[in-house]
């Protein structure tokens, strides 16, 4: 009787599977991901505050929500629309299915892979956005530590959104969905205003706190303009990892019923 | 493993024992959303108290007609679907209760090929054998191999989409024999392949049993039963009708020649004319089929056409079927299999 295979060793295998494709296809997907952040700098960032629209410090507001909405993005859609075509009809996900480990297992996977992309796109944008917006006073790289750990569990958060969003919703119904769930996100996400601004407005300014983006963009904001109002650090932390928590938890329900007949 | 080589051989060499297996679906499964009663909660029988055995190193096919429960037993003995009762082991190990272990000893050729599309021919299999934990230069050379097997070998740098649909059902079997399961699961490999393709699929699936490997296989085509499996279980509505060697089934097959004359009204009311005849072993009728087993079919057709004009009963259509595993699951469940 064969020994069984170390279930690291295969979570490293499906990694490494999915590393191969984000490589292969990292044009496409830096496009898919970034582009619309992106715009948003070169026309909020760039052409508004030459026009004289818009007060050059918008800026540095603006960059961290943008950093944000690009590894949510990201990670979302790493994780979601691979298994909107797999579960809804490639069934190519199959042969992963049947690697020797709890199916759970494969859904982890995919959710790390999600984070590790989410990561990439945030790499990607903020020398990026950097160099169209141009110097930007209050911008501060002090606090790099602080970048990277707000990337990774925001990331985080947006996997596990999209291992829910990717199996809980009918394939039929994804393109409303995204509609209805992904654009009230970014806009309403405290990506392109900090929180605090939303004060006056007391109703929207809770709502808000079921969206992750929010907990983000505020990350972002405290990280890289630390001097610019942003939430307490215990509640960003604490925010993306009960969001995060409660999304894996709903999501590997969805992933083992669409996986197990 | 001391223990093993001294245990009855006869608990070894099962690969496959199934006890009361059951699956119901809450829901309609993929594929089968139209057959649905009326709007509702549906509850399908897709497998109704299934007792199987499939000896080790077997060619064992599942025969039956679409919705007979194959692929549904096929799901359950892969971890894939989750049985409703019963119980069902796959190289003596418990699919319910260590599905890991399962998996580590079995290959599946799904019914409709899923190879991963982002993937190069050769990524395919060599990936596939990483989630088995097979080193990558192992993975490499048994995956060139196994290319060059299945006929494929100068092609393993391309993507998928350029095989046809018969290299891609070939890929599948390389995949999942990459990792060198004990036991091959094969979910109606031969659909939609044309008759070459066919033949050649039949070709290397004997190959892999002499092998030694047990192969069990979904068909619901009577030849391919009758011609590459050992044993077949005849399969309908989730139901076990017979199992045996395919020489054994035969011989129970109602004797003589199916003559199936289509009338133009009722049937049943021809049962007794027919069964007058001289050579006639057999008569039944459902709906406006009349079915009739007969020693010389050519004499025995004749006086029914005869016969059944005389009484003013109109013969619309005729069909002749020699005895096979065909005329025997048309005697066990009044219904053709395709």
């Amino acid at each position: 009787m064969r020994a069984p295979v170390p279930a690291t060793t295969v979570f490293r295998a499906l990694l490494a599977r999915d590393l191969r494709v984000v490589r292969r296809e990292i044009v496409s997907f830096l496009v898919r991901t970034t582009l619309q952040p992106l715009l948003f700098v070169v026309v909020f960032g760039f052409l508004l505050p030459k026009m004289g629209f818009v007060q050059r410090g918008y800026g540095a507001a603006l960059l961290p929500g943008i950093l944000g909405i690009s590894q949510a993005l990201s990670s979302l859609q790493a994780v979601a629309l691979p298994m909107i075509a797999d579960f809804g009809w490639t069934r190519e996900i199959e042969d992963r299915l049947l690697a020797p480990v709890p199916i759970r297992l494969v859904a982890a996977e995919k959710v790390v892979a999600g984070v590790i992309q989410g990561l990439v796109a945030a790499l990607f944008v903020l020398p990026v956005a950097r160099l169209i917006m141009g110097p930007i006073e209050a911008l501060n790289f002090a606090h790099a530590g602080t970048l990277l750990g707000i990337t990774l569990l925001g990331s985080l958060a947006f996997s596990t959104l999209g291992l829910w969003m990717g199996t809980g919703i009918p394939p039929q119904q994804i393109g409303l969905m995204f509609g209805v769930i992904v654009a009230p996100m970014i806009f309403l996400g405290c990506a392109y205003y900090p929180w605090q601004g939303l004060t006056p407005l007391p109703v929207l300014k809770y709502a808000v706190l079921v969206n992750p983006l929010v907990f983000v963009a505020e990350g972002m904001r405290g990280a890289l303009t630390p001097a610019l109002p942003h939430m307490p650090w215990w509640l960003i932390v604490a925010a993306l990892l009960a969001m995060s928590a409660a999304l894996w938890t709903m999501g590997i329900r969805t992933f083992e019923r669409k996986a197990v007949s | 493993m001391a223990a093993r080589a001294v245990e009855p051989a006869v608990v070894v060499s099962s690969a496959i024992e199934t006890r009361a297996l059951r699956k119901v679906y809450r829901t309609p499964p993929p594929g089968m959303a139209s057959r649905g009663k009326a709007a509702g909660p549906v509850e399908i029988v897709a497998l109704d108290a299934l007792d199987l055995q499939v000896r080790s190193g077997e060619l064992f096919g599942l025969l039956g007609p679409n919705g007979a429960g194959k692929t549904t037993t096929i799901g359950i003995l892969t971890t894939r679907v989750r049985a409703t009762s019963g119980a069902a082991f796959v190289a003596g190990v418990d699919v319910v209760t260590d599905g890991v272990a399962v998996k580590q000893r079995i290959g599946v050729v799904p019914q409709r090929p899923n190879p991963d599309r982002s993937l190069t021919i050769l990524e395919n299999l060599v990936f596939h054998a990483a989630y088995f934990g097979i080193p990558r230069p192992d993975a490499t050379r048994k995956a060139t191999e196994l290319l060059g097997a299945i006929g494929i070998g100068d092609r393993g740098g391309a993507k998928v989409d350029q095989l046809s649909g018969g290299q891609q059902q070939r890929l599948m079997i390389a995949r999942a024999l990459i990792h060198d399961p004990e036991i091959l699961f094969l979910d109606e490999p031969t659909v939609g392949l044309d008759p070459q393709a066919r033949l050649d699929l039949w070709d290397l699936l004997r190959r892999m049993h002499a092998e030694g490997r047990t192969i069990v296989l979904t068909t619901h085509y009577m030849e391919e039963a009758d011609r590459l499996c050992e044993r077949v279980a005849i399969v309908d509505r989730g139901r076990l009708l017979a199992c045996d060697t395919p020489r054994a089934l035969k011989a129970r097959a109602p004797g003589g020649t199916l003559i199936e004359l289509t009338l133009e009204g009722e049937a049943t009311g021809a049962i007794e004319q027919a069964r007058g005849y001289p050579g006639v072993l057999r008569a039944d009728a459902q709906g406006r089929v009349l079915s009739v087993y007969a020693e010389r079919p050519g004499e025995v057709l004749a006086q029914l056409m005869r016969g059944l004009e005389g009484s003013g009963r109109a013969v619309h259509d005729i069909h002749l079927a020699p005895p096979s595993l065909e005329t025997l699951f048309i005697s066990l469940t009044g219904r053709k299999l395709e």
